[in-house]
């Protein structure tokens, strides 16, 4: 209980970080957290106690393995986040060569 | 049935080829594109045939395999009626476009970005496996923030930043939400979760699923708490990605999947649906009062679109056979004269250099043919009778009082006022009035972008016929059909399964 308790606390760093900081590069620091928050919950819920590596042998016979499923979930999550980050870090590069600055409170020519 | 996958193959395919060889030769991008479209258009037309004639939805098992590992693609009515309509748009957005989009360079890009964007949404349209749903949902939403960003200046990356930081938080809330639902349900696919659920209860882990579902999708379909980033991105964007957005974009990414999920996955219940009820009227009156106070054209047509998808919310959220007909009316209404207003407010700028309603008058001499197709969409908007959207508005708010909300009556018609009130602030500063002495010299917009504004404004004066009884049943009556199937969508989808 106290690792999905200390998993969720990791999701609220994040989420804190994305909310609350003023310069671009923490609030993506705080996206690849939360991220990495999610992946580490997908693995835990697969997990089993002494389980073992979900791979099929003909000479062995299963009898406690974890949720392969999650697993595969997780690479998906982490190429897709890949792609974002690398998105958002070329967009504040852009952004620091055209205003000079990280600062978003700086970065206000639009009020949406 | 071999032929559905092509939804996703032919733009995917379009898109490698495009980035690979389009380098240069803006031709065969632009011949190569429209091509694509347009066979995905006629693709969408014959499954609208074909599914008239099974009778049932019709499933293609990806790879061959089958339940519980396996992904399968589902074309249900809804997923037709969407289907059409994304490729629709997407084709004549594309013809505006090799105009259109001669103002910047690198256009290969934008096509392989477009592309990918038709891709996203066509896979979200059928797949009927929600994590799978969740990975073409990020492919069209990258493609979007990318599109967003084209233009490189201050704005455009500005917009773009803060429509990705919202937007990803918003797929974090999803992907979240997949996780608990899978530990629930140990199942993926959509129709096992919902036979899974009706078996196990609602408890407090579906309703916080729900919460999460509400507030990810809620970010793409731009309800009120959750449309701080439509603002900013549509006016940034090119004019045909704005079209794109606007038309097509916040309906299969935010409004399909809001009624895929909750209708025919979790099934409704009577606090969602007032919830639902809440943030359409909330949209309604917000997004039509903030419209109402802008001089950009781009941004007052972004507000105008808020206070549009409150319409479709609302009328999902009553959920009588009525209302959803009228909701499902008006999206595929909406995408048409939205979209068409949008590429007019293109080739406004396109002509005259500038967004800013002050800036213009007088133009319909000028410029006749964008005149008249803004009038026919802005007719349509507002609610004039002949028109398209007369009949979905009136269908929503007679939805409203047969089931005894006359208070979400009253809203929707005080909306529609607001609606006739900012579409005729723009018909006023754009097309009436003086003319300019800066704009003395400005001509007509190029031949193919007259085009597709005039195969859209058609579509905004003749889309009523879709009502006639024969023509219903082969398109908006299947797509009403499988909202108000609920949770019997399980059965539909199992037993074609089970019997191959």
């Amino acid at each position: 209980m106290l690792t999905y308790f200390l998993c969720l606390v990791l999701f609220c760093v994040g989420l804190y970080a994305i909310l609350r900081k003023r310069n671009i590069i923490k609030i993506i620091i705080g996206i690849v957290i939360c991220e990495y928050a999610i992946n580490l919950f997908l693995i835990l819920f697969g997990y089993k106690m002494n389980g073992r590596s979900p791979l099929y042998s003909p000479d062995q016979e299963i009898v406690s393995m974890v949720d392969p499923l999650p697993q595969a979930l997780a690479m998906t999550a982490i190429v897709i986040s890949l792609a974002t980050t690398a998105l958002l870090v070329a967009i504040a590069i852009r952004i620091y060569e055209k205003y000079g600055t990280f600062d978003i409170t700086k970065i206000n020519k639009l009020k949406g | 049935m071999q032929f559905i996958p092509l939804f996703i193959i032919l733009p995917l395919g379009a898109a490698f080829l495009i980035s690979l060889a389009g380098k240069n030769k803006t031709k065969f991008c632009d011949v190569f594109s429209v091509i694509i479209t347009f066979a995905l258009f006629i693709l969408s037309l014959f499954f609208v045939f074909k599914a008239k004639m099974c009778a049932t939805a019709l499933i293609y098992k990806v790879g061959g395999w089958g339940l519980p590992g396996g992904i399968i693609l589902v074309l249900d009515g809804l997923s037709i009626f969407m289907l059409t309509i994304i490729n629709f748009i997407a084709f004549i957005i594309n013809i505006f476009s090799i105009n259109y989009m001669k103002r910047f360079s690198a256009k290969h890009r934008f096509y392989t970005l477009f592309m990918l964007m038709i891709a996203g949404m066509n896979g979200v349209a059928m797949t009927g496996d929600i994590f799978n749903l969740f990975v073409f949902y990020e492919i069209a939403s990258i493609a979007s923030y990318a599109l967003v960003a084209f233009g490189t200046e201050k704005e455009e990356l500005e917009a773009s930043l803060k429509y990705t930081i919202i937007g990803v938080v918003g797929s974090l809330f999803i992907l979240l939400g997949i996780a608990f639902l899978y530990a629930y349900t140990s199942t993926l696919n959509m129709a096992e979760i919902a036979s899974r659920l009706a078996q196990n209860g609602i408890n407090s882990a579906v309703i916080f699923v729900s919460i999460l579902f509400i507030a990810g999708f809620g970010i793409k379909s731009a309800i009120v708490p959750f449309h701080a980033w439509l603002p900013d991105a549509h006016p940034a964007a090119p004019a045909p990605i704005s079209a794109m957005l606007s038309g097509i974009f916040i309906k299969s990414l935010g409004l399909y999947t809001l009624c895929r999920i909750f209708y025919n996955v979790f099934g409704m219940n009577d606090a969602l649906m007032h919830l639902f009820m809440f943030l359409g009227a909330l949209s309604i009156i917000i997004g039509g009062f903030l419209a109402l106070g802008q001089s950009d054209i781009k941004r007052l047509l972004g507000y105008s679109s808020i206070s549009q998808v409150g319409y479709m919310v609302l009328g999902l959220g009553i959920g009588t056979p009525l209302a959803i007909t009228g909701a499902l009316l008006h999206l595929l209404n909406h995408s048409v004269f939205k979209s068409l207003l949008f590429l007019n407010a293109g080739s406004l700028e396109y002509a005259t250099g500038t967004r800013n309603l002050e800036k213009l008058g007088g133009l319909r001499t000028k410029m006749p043919m964008t005149s008249a197709t803004s009038l026919a969409a802005s007719m349509s908007i507002s609610g004039i009778p002949p028109f398209a959207g007369f009949f979905s508005k009136l269908l929503i708010i007679a939805a409203c009082i047969e089931s005894g909300y006359i208070g979400y009556g009253i809203i929707t018609i005080i909306g529609a006022i607001l609606t006739i009130s900012y579409i005729l602030k723009f018909q006023k500063y754009v097309f009436f009035g003086q003319l300019k002495e800066t704009n003395k010299n400005i001509r007509e917009v190029p031949i193919l972008m007259k085009f597709s504004m005039t195969v859209l404004a058609f579509i905004c004066i003749f889309g009523a016929t879709l009502m006639i009884p024969k023509v219903k049943d082969y398109f908006l009556k299947p797509a009403v059909d499988s909202l108000t199937k609920g949770i019997k969508y399980t059965n539909l989808v199992s037993q074609q399964l089970y019997e191959k």
